[in-house]
């Protein structure tokens, strides 16, 4: 069996670690886990990103999550770390106008790639429609999911617009609907601990123009 | 004088009850509010990483680290033997829970080492490296195995008795005997956990965590670190979630992270990975409940016998408490005239287990609800009817005593079931819903209203109190600190009302700043729901001492009595003179009058005497109700929430918008409890739902279609709060027992509702459908 430990690592670390680790199996009063250090060094890459409108080089090493060349190299903590698994959306982040997991990809696939993160699309005082929708509505309680929720809920009523069919659309040759449904099948990849979906639904549903 | 001003604003801009938006509101949305894993890092910041057991129950024969000490990166392995005080984090004094683990191990994942690196990822793969030779013992990680296997305890049982239940079980026409198995919860509060420790001077350290409750985090680090107390300042500004989770689990992150920084004269930052915060932190505790019950054929309990046994993991935590809590809450809204209700809080091979929103509360409730739901079904009725028949009585009447012999005196269960009742349409959608299930093949439906009676107090008496400092600037700007801490609930919001009501200026002049225990010392956990109630009033008390100062300032400085001194908007009025506050403050300075305070409060009247199991350990109950109708597909087990009517009584709220946000997200995290989360062990001991693709969590899209939410308006705390308002944290959490019994009567129609499905929580799509084939057969 594999030595369990090898799962609780992160996806990119896991991608890497994979090549290089041995695979043990232990026996009851036996030595529990071992594993080769013998990791070679690293790759460091450079990658230039269009993040918020304002270009960027970075250098990273090539096993680094977009998410955490956000969050460490260029110090936007705006976009959170909930699982860094791809399990909770908390890291959501719009590259090139589709939203995604930012903790799910490297970095180094994003040359030249233009991303949107909380921090670009408003700030107090200029907020973006969505985000002034989850102020009105409480759109949060402890707020960490939220930076998370608002890159979602916009690039979803982008992605109903262009007619991308969901779960629930019952008919994936026309238009999707833009029903709550539809929203709330669509923003089940971000989840509130807090349990405000009420209020992030009323958000969305608000900027979108529909009815609840 | 400045009549314009105050003709123009006559108010101000959110006094207490104001649907005020969170304080945080602008930020949260523009991802500029930090949490601690967003402040900059001190230069040349460490990290860390734990390595765990692989074995549930083992000796450790022996630990080779040597690889760990020297792979890239690592600067510091620290086991046990490195922590420079006692190795011990129990937060109740029992020395049972080490920081890290020596010589044994007692669940799989038990910290026994943590790595100091350079990068977070340099600490994590160097703590694979670790070659520890175990001899196994036994381990038992079911409450079942656990009684199977000579039982021992974590900590003492409680009983609580009152009248004869064993004579009243015997002269009752009917009784019924069962079991009921409730899972725990992961608290998934979207921040994890983690520590940030800075050392400073001497034996000074300033942790920065992730904690509902600093000060005890403070006497931990202390304690581990063999300093006083005055040398540990520990600080939070806002939380991500904490849920009970923070409440002693950030104990040992933060006590690492602040050896480590002391040893190494570096800022640490301890940030484990979802993993390993699922596998080494505590849940809420599961629970197997034995009842028995007598009643008559009316469904009038005559007696109730219950034995609550806990998984309470490796050591004590805050078991004790947290089953004590379960037994406060077996009775739910309904009078037992006979009662003796034991808890058995057992020693496990996993992770201990923690205070969790409810605090043991919530399965207290549900074994009672249980046994409502048998009579029921025993007796053909529905069990709305058993419910109204044994509600607690009037005040005054005979029918008033809990089995802590504490009388509800504020009773209004009642009145808030009825309503519902009527404003949901209970009955008749309940007839509709029988009717559909009759011609319904596939899919059937079910429809259940319960109450929620909860008890608001720490029991641990010395807890309810609170203390709050406020500084009055010479430009009359307000300083705001309390000894509660933000995770989302709205605390800080509320507390500034409060301050901005008392002195009648705008929110927008109160600062709220990070809870640190430099300023207000020896508080108490925010828990219990009692952060509002207890801080709120803290910061009113240290209002009120300005406010008296300030009055005696205006009354000799103006020559007018104390009582022609009034704080109106935006202003001061001193007999006929209308002074803007900042110009007032402004001239009080100048006469030094002292303007900052500490507040303080202790809640009035409870006590608890627990060897007795008597006393009355709450201040005040909270009540509300709900309705939840719900569909199941009877050849798959999935099944879907239809509809949720909620009447919720907080008291006069200090903030509705606030409240009503409490009580649908306790509702959904509730509602995830009892339905898809899912804790699971293996054969090893090994935690299997460590991460949430296999632990589920509500989505948007679980969120019930129809959720209807109100407050109870007309609703005031009888007894004299802050504002006369209710705890609104943990209470509504409960309400979602209404859609487990919704999905029971769902099951219980394939077999004409002729029998209890004793569907057992959670009552995963899979439990539905084996619960739907068992009574098929039946
Ligand atoms: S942090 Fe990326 S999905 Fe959770
Ligand atoms: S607001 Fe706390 S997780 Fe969504």
């Amino acid at each position: 069996m594999a030595s369990p430990i090898h799962l609780e690592l992160s996806r990119p670390q896991l991608l890497i670690s994979s090549v290089v680790t041995s695979v043990v199996t232990g026996t009851a009063a036996e030595a529990a886990t071992a594993q080769s250090p013998g990791a070679e060094m690293p790759q460091n890459s450079k990658v230039s990103m269009i993040v918020n409108d304002e270009r960027h080089e970075i250098e990273v090493d090539n096993r680094t999550s977009l998410l955490d060349a956000l969050r460490e190299h260029l110090r936007l903590t705006g976009t959170k770390k909930g699982c860094d698994h791809g399990q909770c959306g908390a890291c959501t982040v719009m590259v090139e106008g589709r939203r995604i997991n930012s903790c799910l990809t490297l970095a180094v696939m994003h040359q030249g790639d233009e991303i949107t993160t909380i921090e670009g699309l408003g700030e107090p005082g200029n907020l973006h429609p969505m985000q002034a929708a989850f102020v009105k509505h409480d759109g949060f309680q402890c707020g960490y999911c939220t930076p998370g929720q608002i890159c979602s809920a916009v690039a979803v009523l982008e992605e109903i617009k262009a007619g991308i069919p969901s779960h629930v659309t019952s008919d994936i040759t026309a238009a999707a609907p833009l029903t709550t449904t539809e929203i709330r099948e669509r923003m089940s990849g971000n989840i509130c601990r807090c349990g405000a979906y009420s209020n992030i639904m009323d958000a969305i549903v608000e900027v979108a123009g529909t009815r609840a | 004088m400045d009549k314009s001003a105050f003709e123009e604003r006559k108010t101000i801009s959110a006094p207490m009850h104001a649907s005020l938006r969170h304080d945080s509101a602008h930020k949260h949305v523009a991802g500029s509010a930090d949490y601690i894993d967003d402040m900059p890092e001190p230069e040349g910041t460490l990290h860390a990483a734990l390595g765990m057991s692989d074995r549930a129950h083992a000796e450790i024969v022996s630990m080779d680290l040597s690889a760990v000490r020297t792979a890239p990166g690592v600067v510091w392995v620290m086991t046990g033997a490195d922590v420079p005080g006692h190795n011990d984090i129990s937060p109740t004094g029992r020395h049972d829970e080490p920081v890290l683990a020596e010589g044994r191990v007692e669940f799989h994942g038990q910290p026994v080492f943590a790595v100091i690196a350079e990068s977070r990822e340099a600490a994590r793969k160097a703590a694979r490296l670790a070659k520890i030779e175990y001899r196994d013992l036994p381990h038992w990680t079911e409450v079942t195995d656990t009684l199977e296997n000579g039982a021992t305890l974590v900590t003492d049982p409680l009983t609580l008795s009152r009248g004869d239940a064993d004579a009243a079980l015997a002269a009752s026409p009917r009784t019924i005997s069962g079991e009921m198995r409730i899972g725990g919860q992961d608290h998934f509060y979207l921040e994890g956990h983690i520590a940030l420790a800075i050392p400073g001077e001497d034996d000074d350290v300033t942790v920065w965590s992730s904690t509902q409750h600093p000060s005890e985090v403070q006497h931990m680090v202390g304690h581990a670190l063999g300093v006083p107390s005055n040398a540990v300042t520990v600080q939070v500004r806002r939380m991500g979630g904490g849920f009970g989770g923070k409440e002693t689990q950030s104990n040992q992150f933060a006590a690492i992270a602040a050896i480590a920084a002391k040893k190494l004269k570096r800022a640490v930052k301890f940030r484990p990975d979802r993993d390993e915060d699922m596998t080494t932190t505590g849940k809420r505790h599961d629970f197997l409940v034995a009842y028995e019950t007598g009643f008559d054929e009316e469904g009038r309990i005559q007696a109730v016998k219950a034995n609550y046994a806990a998984r309470c993991g490796f050591s004590s935590d805050l078991s004790g408490p947290v089953t004590d809590r379960a037994l406060f809450h077996a009775d739910n809204a309904y009078f037992y005239p006979n009662v003796r209700l034991t808890s058995q809080p057992l020693k496990t091979n996993t992770v201990s287990n923690t205070a969790f929103r409810g605090f043991g509360g919530p399965q207290g409730m549900v074994g009672g609800e249980r046994i409502i739901e048998e009579i029921a079904y025993a007796l053909g009725k529905d069990p709305l009817e058993i419910r109204k028949a044994n509600f607690y009585g009037e005040p005054g009447s005979d029918r008033v005593l809990t089995p802590y012999h504490q009388p509800v005196e504020d009773n209004i269960v009642a009145r808030i079931v009825d309503e519902l009742d009527h404003s949901s349409d209970y009955k008749a959608r309940r007839r509709a819903i029988i009717d559909f299930n009759a011609k319904s093949r596939v899919i059937r439906k079910g429809i259940a209203l319960t109450p929620v009676k909860f008890g608001i107090s720490f029991t641990a008496t010395w807890y309810n109190q609170a203390g709050a400092l406020v500084h009055v600037y010479q430009d009359g700007s307000i300083h705001l600190n309390h000894g509660g801490t933000e995770m989302g609930q709205g605390l800080f919001t509320k507390v500034a009302q409060v301050l901005a009501d008392a002195f009648q200026v705008d929110i927008a002049t109160v600062k709220i700043t990070a809870t640190t225990t430099a300023k207000v010392p020896n508080t108490s956990a925010t828990a219990a729901s009692s952060g509002s109630d207890l801080n709120g009033m803290a910061a009113f008390d240290a209002a009120r001492q300005i406010k008296e100062r300030l009055v005696a300032f205006a009354a000799e400085k103006w020559g007018v009595s104390p009582d022609d001194v009034a704080f109106v908007p935006h202003h001061v009025r001193i007999g006929e003179t209308l002074v803007p506050f900042a110009d007032f403050i402004k001239q009080a300075y100048m006469a030094r009058v002292q303007l900052s305070a500490a507040g303080f409060y202790k809640t009035p009247k409870i006590h608890w005497d627990r060897a007795k199991g008597m006393g009355s350990p709450f201040y005040y109950f909270a009540y509300g109700a709900a309705v939840s109708e719900v569909s199941i597909d009877t050849l798959t087990g999935e099944y879907q929430v239809d509809r949720v009517d909620i009447l919720h009584d907080v008291g006069r709220s200090l903030n509705p918008a606030i409240d009503k946000g409490q009580v649908e997200g306790a509702f959904v995290q509730g509602m995830g409890w009892l339905t898809t989360e899912e804790l699971w062990w293996d054969d090893k001991g090994r935690l299997r739902t460590h991460a949430p693709s296999t632990y589920k969590i509500p989505l948007a899209s679980d969120r019930p279609k129809i959720f209807n939410v109100r407050l109870a308006e007309w609703s005031e705390n009888a007894e004299p709060t802050i504002g006369r308002s209710k705890a609104v944290g943990e209470p509504p959490f409960m309400l979602a027992i209404s859609v487990l019994e919704a999905l029971s009567m769902a099951v219980a129609s394939v077999a004409d509702y002729r029998h209890c499905p004793r569907l057992d929580a959670p009552a995963t799509p899979e439990r539905v459908l084996m619960a739907v084939e068992r009574l098929r057969g039946m």
